[in-house]
This record gives C-alpha cells, sequence and structure tokens, in this order.
C-alpha cells in the first residue's frame, strides 16, 4: 500500500488552467514561439516507393530568391543512429512512398515550398510490397512486442481444448490502418548556439525527444533542450521524434545561430509520424457447455515497415482478460515497403480487444447466454499471463453497473428483433482494460516563493489531456495547499526528469514525483519555510508492479441503429462504466473517458486508410477522404466510473484513464449491429454496404 | 503552391474579358474548393480575378413564378431565404446536406456548381490522372473506387460529381444565366455538366472565361419533394448516393415527377428511364422497384463500389415509398 493523499483539491471539478489561454490563442504551442528572423524548411518527398534516388537537381530551388539551404543525401550531415525510421538523408536509398529525400529552408513559407517543387528528382525503382501477403519473405515473429512483452505464449493445449470444447469459436478479425491525427500537425523549432541545440518540438515528452535527437546527433544530452509547454493532442504519434524534426535539426545545424521551423502538412501526417498497423486476428475460442472458457487463442499478423520494426502488443490482453487454462498467443509481422507505424492510443488493446471480445459475443450467442454473464463466468481470481494476484480489478461490478444504467435488460436477446421507423435496433456490450503503467524516472521540485506560493516544477508535458490542472491539484493536496497556491512548471528539459505522456502513465507517474517533493519538502521545512526553500526528489520504486498484476477495466454498452434500405448505421447511445482508481479531476477525466469512446466509435464505423497497391501508399491521405467521426455521428456518449482507488498503485490511488475509453468500443458497437442486423461484421471499420441486401 | 496575382474583379464584363483572354486565368468565388486545389498543386492559374464583390447575391422572384438566385448567394443565405423553404425545400435540403456550416457560409451557389468531380487521385498531384494530367492514366479504375462512377463512366475517367445542390436544380429543371466574352446566353443545368468520354479534363460544357451570374428556377413543381443524401458519416461527407426527387401524385397514381442521382456519375444523372417506368403508374413496390431496377441496368461497377448499385436502387425506393404516401405499402421482411 501506498500512503494515500487525503483528498481535497484532487477529486473536484476543476476547469482547465490552461483553457482561457487556449480559448485566445494565447497559448505558445511549439511552432507559436516567438523568433527573430526564422527561416521555415519544407521536405521534397518520394514519389516512388522502392529504389534509390538517382540524382538531384536543385538549381532551379537554389536560384529562387529566399531560398537558403537544399538538404540533400548528397550534402546531410552524418547521423550516429541505425533507426530505420530516423536515418533521415543518410542514404539515396528510398524506403516507402513519401520518404524524405530533399529539403529547402527558406525565408518564408511560400519560397521554401516553391523551392520543395523545384527540386527535381530521378529516381532507379525497385520492385515493392505494400500489403501483407504480397511480400514473398513471408511473416516474421519479432523478439518482442511493444512495451516488453513476448512475442508467442503457450500455457497448456490449446488444440487440445478446441477439440473438446462443446462450443467454440474460430474466426478472423481485420482492424484498418487507421492515423493519430491530431489536431496540431507535428512541428519542430531548431536553433544551434555554439554547440548548444534548442528544440521546440510538439511532443508528449521533452526528455525524451532530448534523449533520441541527443543520439542521433551524436550530443551530449546536457547540451540539447527541449521545450514544449502546450500540444494539441498526439495519441502516441508524439511520443517520440520522427523525421521531421530530424531533417528540422539536421537544416538548423547547418545554418547556425538561425531558427528552422517546419510543420507537417496533413497529407504528410498520414506518412511521416506512425500510425496504427493493419492487421488480421484470428481468435480461437474453446468453451464448456454453460460457457466455461477451456481455450482462449489469438493470432495476429500485422503490417510493419521493413526499415523499423513495430509490434503491437494486440493478444497480450487476451492472454489475461479470461480465466481460461489453455492459451496461446502469437504476433507476426509482415515487413513492407511502407511508412513506419508507431503508437497510437492503446496500441494492442484496441485492435485486440475488438477481436477477443466480439468473439466472446459469438460465443455467447453460441452457448445461448448473456453475453455479460458469459464474462462474469470467466472472471479469473488471478492473473493468467502471471500468476500475480490483481492490485484491483472489478470489471464485474463495471458490467453489473453499467448494465443497470444502460438499460441492458430491455433488450429481447434476439438479432432483428427490433425496429423503429425503418431503422433495425440493436445493444451491444464488450470489456475494456488497460494496463496501469506507472514509470520510473520521475522527479520533482518544490520550492517556496513567497507570499503562500509554491513553485513545482517536472517536465512533464500536457498533451491537452490536463496535466496542467491535475498536477497542480495532486501538488496541492500533497502540500495542504490551496490549488492556488500552485505555480506548475511543466515542459522543459531544464526542469526535473519525467517520463512520456503515453501508456496512460502521466498523471501516475509525475503525481508519484511531486507527492514525494512535497512530502520531503515538508518534513524538511514543515508548514512556514522560508522564501527559496527547495526540495528535489525522485519518485519511489514501483514495488506494487513486481507483486501485483496492475490494469483498469470498464464495460461499454452500445445502441445501433441500421437503416433498413440503405444499411446507415448510426450509434445513437455508448455509454461506459470504468474501473479507473480514484479520478483526479471528473471534467478532464470524462473528457478523456469520453474522447477515448469517440475515438473508438471512429475506429469503429469510419476509419479506413486505403493502401493502393499500384501507387504503394495511402490514396485517401486527407481529412476529406479518410473520415474521423463527425459531431453528427457522436450523440449521447457517457463515461462514469466506480471510484474505487487503487491503494497499491500510487499516493494518488489512480489509474491511468487516456487510452481505455478506445478499448471494446468497436466491439460493443459491432455486437449491438449484430443484435441489430443478425450480420457480423468482422472487418472494420462496420460501413453501411456490409449490410446492404 | 505557384505564386499567382490576384484581381478583385468591379463588374462582370470586364471579370469575364481578363480571365477570357488569359488561359491561365480563373474566376475565384468563395474559394472553397478551387483555394483547396492551388495549395494541392492540382490548380495553378497563374491569375484569380475575384468575382465575390459582385452584386450577386440577390434572391428575386421571376413574373413567371420562378425564382432567379444571383451566383455569388452563398449556401447558407440560399438554403434559409424564406421563399426557397417555403417553395423549394428540396434546394435547402440538399444545400444543408453538403460540406459543413462553415463551408456553406463561404460557398456561392455557382461556385458549388461549378465545383470540380471529386476523385483523391485527381486531389494527389504525385498521382496519374487524366482529368489532371491528360493521357496519364486513371489509378481509380483499378484502385480505391468506393466513391466513384457505375453510370455513364469511361475507361479514362470514373469520377464523380459531387454537388449535392447541383443534383437538386437538375431536378427542379434549374437553368445558369452565363455570361461569356459574346454576350450572355442560358444553360439548363441539366446539360451543363459533361460525361468524360475521353476528354475528362472538361466537367462543363462552359468554356474558358464564361462566368455564371445567376441560376433561374421555374415556377414550382407542386406535390412532394425530397433529397437523400445516403453516405459514410451522418454529416460532412460526400454522397455514396444521393437522390433528389419531386413527385405529382393523382388519384393514386404518380402524375409526373423528377428523379435524379447524386454520387454515381460525372455528372448528376437524371433517371430518365425510372421516371418514364412511373409516370401513370400506381406506386406499388413492385413498381418502384422495377423503375430503379431500369435505370441501373446500365450500371457498371469496379472493384469497390458494387454496393452502390443495391444502395442506389434501394435509396431510391425508400424515397418513392415516402413520397408516394403509403400508397405502396413496405414489404415486411422480418
Amino acid at each position: 500500500m501506498t500512503d494515500q493523499l487525503t483528498p481535497n483539491a484532487i477529486g473536484r471539478d476543476v476547469a482547465r488552467a490552461d483553457g482561457p489561454l487556449k480559448v485566445l490563442g494565447a497559448a505558445p504551442y511549439a511552432y507559436d514561439q516567438p523568433l527573430t528572423d526564422p527561416l521555415y524548411l519544407c521536405t521534397v518527398d518520394a514519389t516512388v516507393v522502392r529504389g534509390r534516388v538517382a540524382g538531384v537537381d536543385a538549381s532551379a530551388a537554389l536560384a529562387m530568391d529566399g531560398v537558403e539551404l537544399v538538404l540533400t543525401h548528397e550534402n546531410a550531415p552524418e547521423l550516429s543512429t541505425e533507426d530505420g525510421e530516423l536515418r533521415v538523408l543518410q542514404s539515396p536509398e528510398v524506403h516507402f512512398r513519401g520518404q524524405v529525400v530533399a529539403a529547402v529552408v527558406a525565408t518564408t513559407t511560400e519560397v521554401a515550398a516553391a523551392a520543395a517543387g523545384a527540386v527535381v528528382v530521378t529516381y532507379d525503382t525497385e520492385p515493392f510490397a505494400v500489403t501483407a501477403g504480397s511480400d514473398p519473405a513471408g511473416l516474421h515473429a519479432p523478439e518482442k512486442v511493444n512495451a516488453g512483452y513476448p512475442t508467442d505464449t503457450d500455457d497448456g493445449d490449446l488444440d487440445a481444448a478446441v477439440a473438446a470444447a462443446a462450443f467454440t469459436v474460430d474466426e478472423e478479425y481485420t482492424t484498418a490502418r487507421t492515423h493519430n491525427n491530431p489536431l496540431e500537425p507535428h512541428t519542430t523549432v531548431a536553433t544551434w548556439t555554439g554547440g548548444d541545440l534548442h528544440v521546440f518540438e510538439a511532443s508528449q515528452s521533452v526528455f525524451g525527444a532530448r534523449r533520441v535527437l541527443a543520439g542521433v546527433f551524436g550530443l551530449d544530452p546536457e547540451r540539447v533542450r527541449v521545450t514544449c509547454p502546450y500540444v494539441g493532442g498526439g495519441f502516441g504519434s508524439k511520443g517520440s521524434p520522427h523525421a521531421g524534426a530530424v531533417v528540422t535539426v539536421m537544416a538548423a545545424r547547418m545554418l547556425p545561430g538561425r531558427s528552422v521551423k517546419f510543420a507537417l502538412t496533413r497529407r504528410q501526417m498520414f506518412r511521416l509520424v506512425g500510425y496504427r498497423p493493419r492487421m488480421t486476428q484470428r481468435v480461437r475460442l474453446a468453451a464448456a457447455p454453460d460457457g466455461t472458457l477451456t481455450g482462449v487463442g489469438v493470432d495476429v499478423v500485422q503490417e510493419s515497415a521493413r526499415i523499423k520494426e513495430y509490434a503491437e502488443q494486440t493478444a497480450v490482453a487476451a492472454r489475461m482478460m479470461y480465466a481460461a487454462p489453455n492459451r496461446r498467443t502469437s504476433h507476426r509481422l509482415a515487413l513492407l515497403d511502407i511508412p513506419v507505424p508507431t503508437w497510437m492510443r492503446a496500441p494492442g488493446e484496441a485492435p485486440g480487444m475488438f477481436a477477443l471480445e466480439t468473439a466472446i459475443d459469438e460465443l455467447a450467442a453460441r452457448v445461448g447466454i448473456d453475453p455479460i454473464a458469459l464474462r462474469v463466468r470467466n472472471e479469473p481470481e488471478r492473473d493468467p499471463a502471471t500468476g500475480k494476484p490483481f492490485s484491483s480489478r472489478h470489471l464485474v461490478d463495471c458490467l453489473h453497473e453499467g448494465a443497470d444504467r444502460f438499460g441492458w435488460y430491455d433488450r429481447d436477446p434476439r438479432p432483428r428483433s427490433r425496429r423503429v421507423n425503418g431503422w433495425l435496433v440493436g445493444y451491444g456490450v464488450a470489456a475494456s482494460t488497460y494496463p496501469a503503467y506507472r514509470m520510473p524516472a520521475n522527479s520533482a521540485v518544490v520550492r517556496y516563493t513567497a507570499d503562500d506560493r509554491y513553485r513545482v516544477e517536472i517536465g512533464a508535458s500536457d498533451l491537452g489531456t490536463g496535466a496542467w490542472t491535475a498536477l497542480a491539484q495532486i501538488a496541492a493536496d500533497a502540500l495542504g495547499v490551496p490549488q492556488d497556491s500552485i505555480d506548475l512548471a511543466i515542459g522543459d528539459t531544464r526542469l526535473p526528469r519525467a517520463t512520456v505522456a503515453g501508456g496512460s502513465s502521466g498523471t501516475a507517474s509525475w503525481g508519484t514525483a511531486i507527492v514525494e517533493a512535497a512530502r520531503a519538502f515538508r518534513d524538511k521545512f514543515g508548514r512556514t519555510p522560508e522564501p527559496d526553500d527547495e526540495v528535489f526528489a525522485d519518485a519511489p520504486e514501483n514495488t506494487a508492479a513486481k507483486d501485483f498484476a496492475l490494469h483498469g477495466y470498464g464495460a461499454q454498452f452500445a445502441e445501433v441503429r441500421v437503416h433498413e434500405d440503405t444499411g446507415e448505421i448510426r450509434v445513437p447511445r455508448l455509454y461506459g462504466m470504468f474501473d479507473a482508481g480514484r479520478v483526479i479531476n471528473p471534467r478532464t477525466a470524462r473528457s478523456q473517458l469520453v474522447g477515448g469512446m469517440t475515438m473508438g466509435l471512429s475506429m469503429a464505423l469510419h476509419e479506413d486508410s486505403v493502401m493502393d497497391t499500384a501507387l504503394g501508399h495511402t490514396a485517401n491521405p486527407d481529412l476529406g477522404e479518410y473520415h474521423i467521426a463527425a459531431n453528427a455521428d457522436v450523440h449521447e456518449i457517457r463515461a462514469d466510473w466506480l471510484g474505487i482507488p487503487d491503494e497499491r498503485l500510487n499516493p494518488m490511488g489512480s489509474k491511468g484513464i487516456g487510452e481505455i475509453g478506445i478499448t471494446g468500443t468497436a466491439a460493443a458497437i459491432a455486437n449491438a449491429a449484430h443484435h441489430a442486423t443478425g450480420v457480423r461484421v468482422r472487418e472494420l471499420p462496420i460501413t453501411l454496404d456490409k449490410f446492404l441486401r | 503552391m505557384k505564386p499567382f496575382a490576384y484581381r478583385r474583379a468591379t463588374d462582370a464584363r470586364s471579370a469575364v474579358a481578363t480571365v477570357a483572354a488569359d488561359p491561365d486565368a480563373a474566376f475565384l468565388a468563395g474559394g472553397t474548393n478551387l483555394v483547396d486545389h492551388l495549395k494541392l498543386g492540382v490548380a495553378c492559374p497563374s491569375l484569380l480575378v475575384d468575382v465575390s464583390d459582385l452584386a450577386a447575391d440577390l434572391v428575386e422572384h421571376l413574373p413567371d413564378g420562378g425564382l432567379r438566385i444571383g451566383a455569388g448567394t452563398r449556401n447558407s443565405d440560399l438554403a434559409a431565404h424564406p421563399v426557397v423553404r417555403a417553395h423549394y425545400p428540396l434546394l435547402s435540403e440538399a444545400l444543408l446536406s453538403g460540406a459543413s456550416g462553415q463551408l456553406r457560409n463561404a460557398a456561392t451557389t455557382a461556385g458549388n456548381l461549378l465545383q470540380r468531380t471529386r476523385c483523391g487521385y485527381f486531389r494527389d498531384a504525385t498521382a496519374p490522372c487524366n482529368k489532371r494530367e491528360p493521357g496519364s492514366g486513371c489509378p481509380a479504375v483499378a484502385g480505391h473506387n468506393r466513391h466513384h462512377a457505375i453510370l455513364g463512366a469511361s475507361p479514362d475517367c470514373v469520377a464523380t460529381h459531387p454537388s449535392d445542390l447541383a443534383a437538386a436544380m437538375v431536378a427542379l429543371d434549374a437553368t445558369a444565366v452565363v455570361l461569356g466574352p459574346d454576350g450572355e446566353r442560358r444553360v439548363p443545368i441539366g446539360g451543363l455538366y459533361r460525361l468524360p468520354g475521353d476528354d475528362p479534363t472538361r466537367d462543363t460544357v462552359l468554356a474558358h472565361g464564361e462566368l455564371i451570374t445567376a441560376v433561374e428556377l421555374p415556377a414550382p413543381f407542386g406535390g412532394r419533394a425530397r433529397y437523400r443524401k445516403v453516405r459514410d458519416r451522418a454529416s460532412f461527407a460526400f454522397a455514396l448516393v444521393s437522390v433528389a426527387a419531386a413527385v405529382r401524385m393523382h388519384d393514386g397514381v404518380v402524375e409526373d415527377l423528377r428523379l435524379v442521382f447524386g454520387g454515381l456519375a460525372h455528372r448528376p444523372w437524371r433517371a430518365a428511364h425510372a421516371e418514364d417506368a412511373l409516370r401513370g403508374s400506381a406506386p406499388t413496390e413492385v413498381a418502384l422497384r422495377a423503375a430503379a431496377d431500369a435505370e441501373l441496368l446500365d450500371a457498371r461497377t469496379l472493384s469497390g463500389n458494387g454496393f452502390k448499385v443495391p444502395l442506389a436502387r434501394n435509396t431510391l425506393v425508400s424515397v418513392l415509398r415516402e413520397l408516394t404516401d403509403g400508397a405502396a405499402e413496405p414489404e415486411d421482411d422480418a
């Protein structure tokens, strides 16, 4: 158990500290920093999929007024990285269509763009493979999958369990390639002064960005400063710098003393900042006559880039969710000539819980019991994956409480049983889960300034989720002062070290460091400090992770309508009940959960990056053609929580809430669509053509 | 984006003279389509002549009971106009189903009608496209063609016209008033648009430099009308299929009707076969389905848009069922 804070500021519905600045347009995002005579970068992107740059003719670009530099593989500085995504302009090789093959720096964005258009690049091309199954090299087993999980697991004898089962499910589920697409595109502003580098980077982790850039450029991290006070969303794509940051820093290095700015276009956001890869999961379930699971199997085949492996931990949730003695999971990659994928909100759990929770619904239908009852029947005592006890697990409470509040038991379980004004109506349910991570290596400073004010410093990032507000609430309770006595400083590597706003770990990780520093401050200086009294503290080790399985849970319910004539699908109601520990700020927490569910709705119904196999790139790379849910698609979405603190996790008793909201949503919607129509959709997105007759 | 010159027009005649004299000039109105294309490198005019200041945003009654709509009338204003709402609700419904509130505030009547056909490959300046670069090929034929044409397409181009307003205007028998260097002419909206054939570069029959100054609607058709748009999300998406329909019933029989499909072809598709099949008939479920099937007999589908055939049929039947007011009982398929 950790020593819990006495809640006073935490738990309150506090408006965002940064709200007024953002509404006024006065919050300085990375690209908005005031600079003297900045220069602007525009990249030239490969128009072939695989091959080599045969020649670059930059003469016309260099002749244009205002052009300061054309960067190519022939004049680019040498980088000290083997990371295939970050080795920008290190060779003439082209690995995917849209790769940066040159860059222009000029005095205005317009000149830079015009000059980039005037750079003539010629290529020698080679045959390419851009879809899983088209690559003659076949599938590849990664050494491990994202977040360090084993690639394969095999417990008991799944095949025997399936052979002996009263009921089985053996189906394939496909999730689409989807793109993070935060409102703020990725931006980098870089300035070299002497041997020192200062970067404003739209980032979920200023320290992570510093570590990566220092490594790529062979620098002592102490000579690199990364600043980012505000972020306009990232969903994982700003978890680590990408090629755009590298090329900008590279260009700035060749123009010492000048600031070089780069903002990606929306179309570039579809190829240069990562995305969730397309994948297919074969799910096998085996059950006894009463629905007790005897076997769970998930085999994932996922696309990834040949130049940098990324294996999403898709089957990991299935190792833990339900009690079944026989379990087998595997992850395989098709390594292709495509852009490098990366983290997108709940990597692993988002696609994994679509497949598993749809399969569970299919099993419930075959067994002939309510899908909630099936889940309850298979609730494990201990974590099946590790054998450890759960620090807390309230999935069954979420299912029961959620079912009551949603009105689940009003439904006639038979498919196609309800019809309203030409619309078929159905209800669906699915479970949600996401690990309760807390990262090591976080520190904080607490300083008494004067007049009852405390400055609290940590190099955390607020990617739009509410860290500016929630961390001040935590600091206030840790110091035993009102929230408005706290002056928070985040978003700069000059502050104490902090880990990523990712893995839903930010509040737990940073908050623990702040609490540690605040308690040390009180121990040392008591309640009546002198101005400039200061304490620095490291967060304590996360001992709970050794002894317990740490996860959040939830239950999501969907009402879906499918038009009988046109197949149009609408979701008038989504309801989520979450086991998220103690909630620090109900307002920003609800935004996170409802936002995650909205993104889950979008994943279910809309998002689909279509690979053109002839051209070798995404055929719909803008928000006109790549649909995300629009306002009219989002009707009633509600999120509630049980509010049971998990005192083993951290002094706040909180679990991360940034990602769990997107997990299970697509399955709840697919299950509801099946209940409405009798049509089982196993390939996302769920579009109207799948219901047409 | 290529640098360009910008000129603000003060009168229609000189605007037309300026653009007609310069093959690289273009008219600019609301800019909701052209400015996108400038940024994407799809359109590279050297001169933009801004016609949005011309006093062309009037909606006036015509002596024959019709309505004259100034070319510069914003989509939002036209949709909200009391006369349009009262007598041409099809128009309001079509306009409000298009784009977003912000875009409708900027987009003009003529600009909406003259937006380019929609195709992701056309918008991708790095891809081949016969419309953008004649002879370069059409990747949509074998590529991503979910949104593409099933009627009237050619091997050179399978793009669809995206305007909801245009489909409604065709159903209303509207006429464009067009000013050219040699004076004014009148072009029925039904004849304004071209099929791609072997020259997909031109979407309409207008010559370079011709400017739509107004659109005229005849007296209201009467009966009941409906614009039904089916798309991949609930708003802010182009039609997969839309139906602009107006029906006059008499004694349980279809006296007259106008049916236009959007989203199926390079132009709004007047469903003349379906109209002929139903005119003078009782609108039974069987008759409605047969009429829809008659229209879609010549449909040619691509790898990703085969669903448009049943979707178009079902949508047309659904709309007609509604407009003929229960004269035909829906089949119970429970």
